[in-house]
This record gives structure tokens, sequence and C-alpha cells, in this order.
């Protein structure tokens, strides 16, 4: 009996998991059907689910696309179509004035290109990943595709003129690779101008094409941050670098102040053509009033706005709440208190009805301005008690690191400072920028028509009497996208600019 | 931040004044303080030059004056011949109370969908995902708006009631229809009555007898309650034994309150349908519902967000630590993991509950009658005192703002990590 052994002299050979506990089957055990209560929970929101499925799908895939009023849905659905099926005719019917409230027909390519050039501008400072040649070709594409809508004999050919440029560009940047096109550029080939150039030009750009009028009022703004930009540069070395920007910021505000209007007003009169009421601007688009604007686009633009101004005033208020120096640090924190502690909705009141008595008598300028300008203080105080968090987040090392370095104040801020406090609130400075473009349907309570004003109107519309649904998923869809893409946004960037390695 | 030289030999200069970094601060500074007087200066200037134009004399006796408007809702008697002041405040208690009732709901809504969104059922924490994603990126105004709809658009009439379309539900005592939701109220057939306070002046008010009465029993009972705990302490202490006592607690608490309240002869006051309304029962108007609807469920779905981090921020090693010091699971939870989570929580949390109460003020667009629509709504309309009007709002919101945010700060003075 000694050869009997108990123990194994080969491995055995592995066996494949039991059916139960892998795929579909293993994957429903362990994540809906683990223990009794965890069952029950599954059930009932499978029931739950059921239920809004069942009376969601029948509703939203309703053939109504066609009907023109309230009225013709019910027929189509015999006496109680109202509740069981969705009335899409009214989005059919209105979706134009949605998006761009009561802006001319005849003028809307203006805002569609805005919008197409907002991307242009915004993608080399959101990605990284497209190259600069694809950005140029981005342009050129948008730019093309607007004088092909434009139609007419120039807009055809300027269109397809720019179109064929996006193709053969395209074209050289497909079929160069990378490191073809790196080993050109090593060797001294011309690179085509960075893309920040059109970003820094589009601001410019989008309040003339939105609004109208000359060309040379938005081309004389920007001079005037050529006329201080160059004052800078020749005065700095002369004078000190302080010195050398008080005397740049002067400049240009007496460019603007002073100079800009008369070269403003010879331009135009060289560029017109005709006397009197018949005159013709060559360079000039027709304007377009401000109670025009509405729908999307009002609300993208108050938002726009609002996000990329409010950021830089945000990091100045920021600062400005931790700097040493105490009057200029009460005065920040009483600036940010004051916005934080009360509702937009009462600052919007002052936009409304006390901005024009607070200003020179006599003054009275654009309501959507005036909004503008409530909103982007309301973000810039929200963003700036966020970019504090951040640079509260920074270990002391960072600060003290930069002092024995040598840099200065300014310089510290810049190179590593912020780099670093920005970079921690992202999660918060993104949150903030949704949380102000969701603010901006507050202009509909002081009679803008944003999306929801126009709904007010619509459902006020006969045809239309008793449309709820409908239009509001419509809108609450539209914002839940741009809001969700943000925020998606927000967690790529934070995956892109992570650099520990856990 | 500031780097410091060798101090300067030699002469004052004025070039200093810029170039010094022991002057420079105090030149930035005066120059900032001079700016901002410069720019006050400027504009109470030209808001006096623009007030005498308009001829508007500023000040604030109109609050005085008789409103001549009525309020629907509203927690106080007032009637149209009482003062915009008196109709101010009766906005601010109706401010007040949906920022109340939005806070308690929205809490348990963030609660439970924070925690259900760590479950590890799928299906459930997917649902909660939605919910949370769906909530937070639609703008607030548009679920109060589209609430308001809904209950107007799709609710029955009161009519309906009449024809028999439409019936009571929770057997026949509550009452939902278009114009509002009416529920039963409490009523007293012994009642003690009131007591009238302040007189006839703006901010005068009734405290219900009956009401007090309760209280005090209750607060009583609570007490008495703490008491028998502490007894029960005291006990566990010397002989290790804790007597049985939870039968006591909640009789001294119970037993007292419905005494009372059978001394005073509580009943329901059903709503009930008389005419083409229902008459009887408190009633819950729309905008007060949609309101209070779409403030919690948006505001539920931040607070569900911040519920999740905070659990998530407490270490698993520290469950795992109060287990290998004996701990059971609910002793670990109250004692170990609660108090970490509450202090990632709590802060967030209360700069919530200020956010709802600001989005409050949004219930001018449904027309509930808050601050903002008595005092920056129909007082401004009817006084053309702009001005004023959206001063003292600022005001009330400012306060209403600093105060919550002193007690967040007291708050986290109190939790802060004690660090030796």
């Amino acid at each position: 009996m000694s050869d009997m052994s108990y123990v194994r002299s080969e491995m055995l050979p592995e066996r494949a998991p039991p059916a139960s506990q892998i795929g579909f089957v293993g994957w429903i055990r362990a994540n809906l059907f683990n223990g009794v209560g965890n069952s029950i929970l599954t059930i009932l929101s499978l029931i739950f689910l059921w239920y809004i499925l069942s009376a969601l799908l029948p509703w939203i895939f309703a053939p109504t696309w066609n009907s023109g009023s309230l009225n013709e849905c019910r027929e189509i659905f015999g006496a109680d179509g109202g509740h069981g099926a969705a009335c899409w005719g009214v989005i059919r019917e209105r979706w134009v004035q949605l998006l761009f409230g009561f802006y001319p027909e005849a003028e809307r390519w203006r805002p569609i290109v805005g919008f197409g050039l907002l991307f242009v501008a915004l993608i080399p400072v959101l990605f990284n990943m497209i190259s600069r040649r694809m950005n140029w070709v981005l342009l050129l594409a948008v730019l093309g595709l607007a004088g092909l809508y434009l139609g007419g004999a120039l807009g055809i050919i300027a269109g397809l003129l720019l179109l064929g440029a996006a193709g053969f560009v395209g074209f050289k940047a497909f079929t160069t690779s990378k490191e073809d096109r790196a080993a050109e550029i090593e060797s001294g080939a011309k690179r085509l101008p960075n893309p920040f150039i059109f970003s820094a030009i589009y601001p410019f750009i989008a309040p003339w094409l939105l609004w109208g009028g000359s060309i040379w009022l938005p081309v004389g703004a920007a001079l005037g941050f050529v006329v201080g930009y160059f004052a800078y540069r020749f005065l700095a070395p002369v004078v000190g670098s302080l010195a050398g920007l008080i005397i740049a910021v002067l400049a240009a505000l007496i460019w603007w102040l002073l100079l800009m209007a008369p070269m403003v007003d010879q331009l135009d009169a060289l560029f017109t053509i005709g006397e009197g009421p018949g005159a013709e601007n060559l360079l000039a688009l027709e304007p377009v009033e401000s109670r025009n604007f509405g729908g999307f686009m009002l609300s993208i633009t108050i938002g726009v706005v609002a996000i990329a101004c409010s950021l830089p005033i945000g990091v100045v208020l920021a600062l400005g709440r931790q700097s040493d120096l105490l009057i200029v640090k009460a005065l920040c924190v009483g600036f940010i208190e004051f916005i934080r502690g009360v509702p937009l909705i009462t600052l919007l009141f002052v936009a409304s009805t006390l901005l024009n008595i607070f200003l020179p008598p006599g003054t009275n300028f654009d309501i959507i301005l005036r909004v503008l300008i409530m909103v982007t203080l309301f973000a810039a105080a929200y963003m700036a008690e966020v970019v504090r968090g951040g640079l509260a987040a920074l270990p002391k090392g960072q600060y003290e690191a930069a002092d024995a370095l040598g840099l200065d104040y300014w310089k510290a801020q810049r190179l590593i400072i912020m780099p670093q406090a920005l970079k921690i609130s992202i999660p918060g400075i993104v949150s903030t920028f949704i949380g102000v473009f969701k603010d901006t349907v507050l202009v509909s309570i002081i009679g803008l028509l944003d999306p929801l004003g126009l709904s007010n109107a619509i459902r006020a519309d006969q045809d239309w009497n008793g449309v709820v649904w409908e239009l509001y998923g419509f809108i609450a869809f539209m914002f839940f996208v741009f809001c969700f893409s943000m925020s998606r946004y927000s967690m790529y960037l934070e995956r892109r600019l992570r650099t520990d390695h856990s | 931040m500031t780097t410091t030289t060798d101090p300067h030999q030699g002469q004052f200069r004025l070039s200093m004044l810029l170039y010094d970094s022991r002057y420079r601060s105090m030149t930035i500074q005066i120059v900032a303080l001079i700016g901002f007087l410069m720019l006050i200066g400027w504009l109470l200037s030209n808001t006096a030059q623009n007030l005498a134009d308009l001829g508007k004399e500023p000040g604030f006796s109109f609050m005085f004056e008789p409103a001549g408007y009525d309020i629907n809702q509203r927690l106080l008697d007032y009637n149209s011949q009482d003062s915009h002041l008196r109709a101010s405040l009766m906005g601010l208690l109706n401010t007040l109370l949906v920022a109340a009732m939005g806070c308690i709901a929205a809490t348990v809504i963030g609660v439970i969908v924070g925690v259900l969104r760590l479950s590890p059922n799928w299906i459930v924490a997917r649902l909660s995902a939605v919910y949370v994603e769906g909530f937070r990126n639609v703008p607030v105004l548009l679920w109060i708006v589209f609430i308001m709809a809904v209950l107007i658009e799709t609710l029955p009439q009161p009519s309906a009631f009449r024809k028999g379309e439409a019936s009571m539900s929770l057997w026949d005592t509550v009452a939902i229809t278009n114009r509002g939701v009416y529920i039963p109220e409490p009523l007293f057939s012994r009642s003690l009555g009131d007591i009238h306070l302040l007189g006839s002046s703006a901010l005068r008010f009734d405290v219900s007898l009956d009401l007090l009465a309760l209280l005090a029993v209750l607060i009583a009972g609570i007490l008495t309650s703490v008491l028998i705990k502490r007894r029960a302490d005291v006990i566990q202490e010397a002989t290790g034994e804790r007597p049985r006592t939870w039968h006591l607690r909640v009789g001294a608490i119970v037993v007292p309150f419905i005494l009372v309240l059978a001394v005073l002869g509580f009943y329901l006051g059903y709503p009930e349908l008389k005419g083409f309304n229902f008459k009887g029962g408190t009633h819950l108007r729309n905008s007060l519902i949609a309101l209070w609807l779409a403030l919690s469920l948006y505001t539920g779905a931040f607070i569900a967000e911040i519920v999740r981090s905070g659990i998530l921020a407490v270490s698993k090693g520290q469950t795992e630590a109060a287990g290998a010091l004996g701990m059971r699971p609910n002793r670990t939870m109250s004692l170990v993991v609660l108090p970490q989570a509450l202090r990632v929580i709590i802060p967030p949390l209360i700069s919530n509950y200020l956010n709802l109460t600001k989005n409050s003020s949004l219930a001018i667009a449904v027309g509930y009658m808050d601050i903002t629509g008595t005092l920056g709504g129909i007082t401004m309309n009817q006084t053309g005192r702009e001005l004023e009007t959206v001063l003292l709002l600022m005001l009330v919101y400012l306060t209403i703002s600093l105060t919550i945010s002193a007690v967040m700060n007291w708050y986290n003075e109190s939790v802060k990590l004690k660090e030796r």
C-alpha cells in the first residue's frame, strides 16, 4: 500500500469557468441579481423603464410632422390625440424661429457663418490633436460654403475658389505623412501661419456679422489693440515696462475715443456709392437691430461672450482676492461677495431698468449689450471663486520656488502658478461655463426673445395653444446637447492635461 | 509674493513710487482706491442727474403707501389696502417658504439618488445617472415653466370632478386640479384662539395658541426622551447592562402630543366641490407646486453628485479599520464613515441651498408671489421706483446669502481637522 500517493504529480488542465459566471449570464448575475434586495430593485426599475418607454416611444414616433395646428394633430389621432402622441408640427413650423428669433430671413446666413467660424476659431483653443493645416482647411471650407450659400456670381466664384484652396491644402495634408512634414519644416519649409491668428481676429468679425454695419468699425476697434501693442513694443525698452504699459493703454484709449470715429467715417465715405438715402456702402452689411435677435442664436451669443470674457476677469479678480494689497483685496472681495449674494435676475433688472440711470444723461445703449455686461460680471464673480480654489490648492512650495528662481509676480503667475491652478480648476471652470449658458434663459424674464421667451409666444398662438411637451422637450434637448457636450469636453481636457502617472 | 531688495541708500526720488517695491504697493493701492472712488462718484452724480431729469426724488417713503394689489398665496393676513412694505414681507415669507420646502425635498431626493448611483445594481445606477445628467444640463427656469405648463394643460379642471370625469385621490381627501392641489387642513374644534402681535403695523402677525401648545408639548416630550436616554447611559456605565428604553422614549413624545390634539378637538377639514371650484382644505397653487417641484428636482440632481462624491471621499481603509476594531456595520457607518463624509458633503450642500434660494427668484416667471414678484415685480411697476426697489431686493437676498455663508463658515471652522 505504500505506492498509494495523495499528491498529484502533474497539473490538471485549466477548466472553463461555469457558464453562469461568465458572459452575459454571469454579468447579469453579478450586476443585477446578486441578492434579494438587488433583484427586487432590478425588477422594480425594469417595470419603471417599461412604463416610461411604453408611453414615450409611441409618443415620440407620432406621424404628425406635417400637421399645421394642434387640432390637425387631434384629428389624426381621434378624440384624445393630445395626450397619447406628440404633435411635431409645431417644431417643423417654428424651428427656424426657435433658432434665429426674428432675424431677417435674407440675412440668416450671417449667424450661420458666424457659428461655423466660431468652431474654426475655437478648435485651436480647445483641441491640440488637429494639425495646423487641418485648421486652415476647416476655415477655408467654412468660408467657401458661405460663399456658395450666398449665391450670386461673385459668391459662387469666391466659394469655389476657397473650397478649391481647402481641397488643395487638405490633399497635401493627407498625402504627406507627419514625419515627412516635420522634416520639411526642419529643413526650412514655410509653415502656414498659426491658426490662433484667426481665433484672435474672430471676436471682431463675429459682432460685425451678427449686427451688421460698416466693416471699418471692427477694423478700427482691432487697430486700437495694434496701436497699443506697437506703443508698448517700442516704448517699453525706452521708458521701462510699467510706464510702457500705461502709455500703451493710454494710446489705445486715445485711438478708440478720439481718432477711430473720424477714420471710420472717412473710410465709409470712401466706399459709399451714391448720395443721400439711396447711398450704398460697398463694405457694409445690412444692420440688424438687437430686438430682432432671438432663439438659440441669442442664447449662444450671450453665452459665448459671457464665457469668453468672464474667464480673464475672473482670473484677475481671484488674483486680487489673494493679493497682499489690502485695498485691492477688499475691493475684489466686496465685488465677488456682492455679485454672488444676489440672484442673476436682480442683475438683469439692473441691466433692463437701471443701467441707463447710472450712465451719463442721454446714453442709451443696446439692451443686449447691457445684458452682456451684467451676465459677464455675474459669471466673472463665480469664476473668480473657482480660480481662487485652484490657487489655494497649489502647494506653497510652488510659490516659493517661483520666488527662489527670481521671477517677478507676473512672470511667476504666468509661467508657474496659473497653468497649474487653472488645470486644477478645470471641472469648476467648465461647470461655471455650463451654469452661465443655462442662465442665459433668464433674459426671457426681462423680455428678450430667447427660446423660452419664444415658447410663450408660440403657445399663445391660436394654432398651438396647448402644446407643452413637444416645445419644451425640444428646447430642453437642445440645451442638454450643448451642456452635456461641454461637460464631456471638460473630462477630455482633464485626461489630456493629466501629468501624474497614476 | 513681494520681492524685497536691499534698503535703498540715498534720497527719495519720485520714480521710487513706481520702481521701489517698498513704495510701489502703496502707490498701486492708492491709485486703485482713487479710481474706485472716482467711479462711484461718477455713477452717483450720473444717477442724481438722471433722477433729477426724470423728476424722481429718491427715497423709501413709497414703501408705506397702500400697495393696491392682491397676493393670492400668502402666509399672513394681507389685503390690498396694506402697504408695499407688508406686501414685500408677504413676498419674503413666500420666498422663505418655497426655499425651505425645496431644500428639504431636494435633500431627500439628492441623498436617495446619490446613494442609488453608487449601487452595484447596473440598471439602478444608470437610471440615477440619467436623472442627474438630465436635470443638471437643462436650465432650471425651463423646468419651472415646463412643469407649470404641464400642470395647467394636463390636469383635470374642477368641473371635470362634477361631471365625474375625474375623482379625488387618496380616499377622497386630496383634489388635484389644474388650478392647484387641495389638501386637508388641520382644524381645531376647541381652539384656544390667536394672539395678535404688533397691533396694526406692517409687521403684524398672529400666533396660533394651538400651535404654540402643540410645540410646547412636543419640545417637552423630546426633552423627556433625552433625559430617559441619559439615565440609560448612566445605568449602562454603572452596570454594563442597557435597559430597554425605546418604548418609553417614543411614548414620552407621542402620548402627550396625541392627548393635547384630542383636548383641542383636532380634525381635518377636507376640500369639497362647491359651485365651480373646491372649497375648504389648504390650496396649494400651481405656481407654488411647479416652483417647488422644479427647484427640488434640479437641486436634487446637484445634491446627488455631492453625496456621491462625499461617500467616495471616505477611503475604504477607514471602513476596514473600523471593522478590525470590532465595530458593527451600523456603528461603523454612524461613527466612522458619516462624520468624515459629512465634512466633505455639508459645505457644498449649503451652497446648493443658497443657490436654490436664489433660484427661487425665478418664481416671477410663473407668477408665484415671492419677494421678486412683489417688491421687484408689481411694486416696482406700480411705483416706478426702479432704483429703490432693486436696491432693496438685492439687500434682502444679500442678507439671506451672507447669513447662510456665515453659518457655513462657522460650521467649517467647527469640523475642521484638528491639526496638532
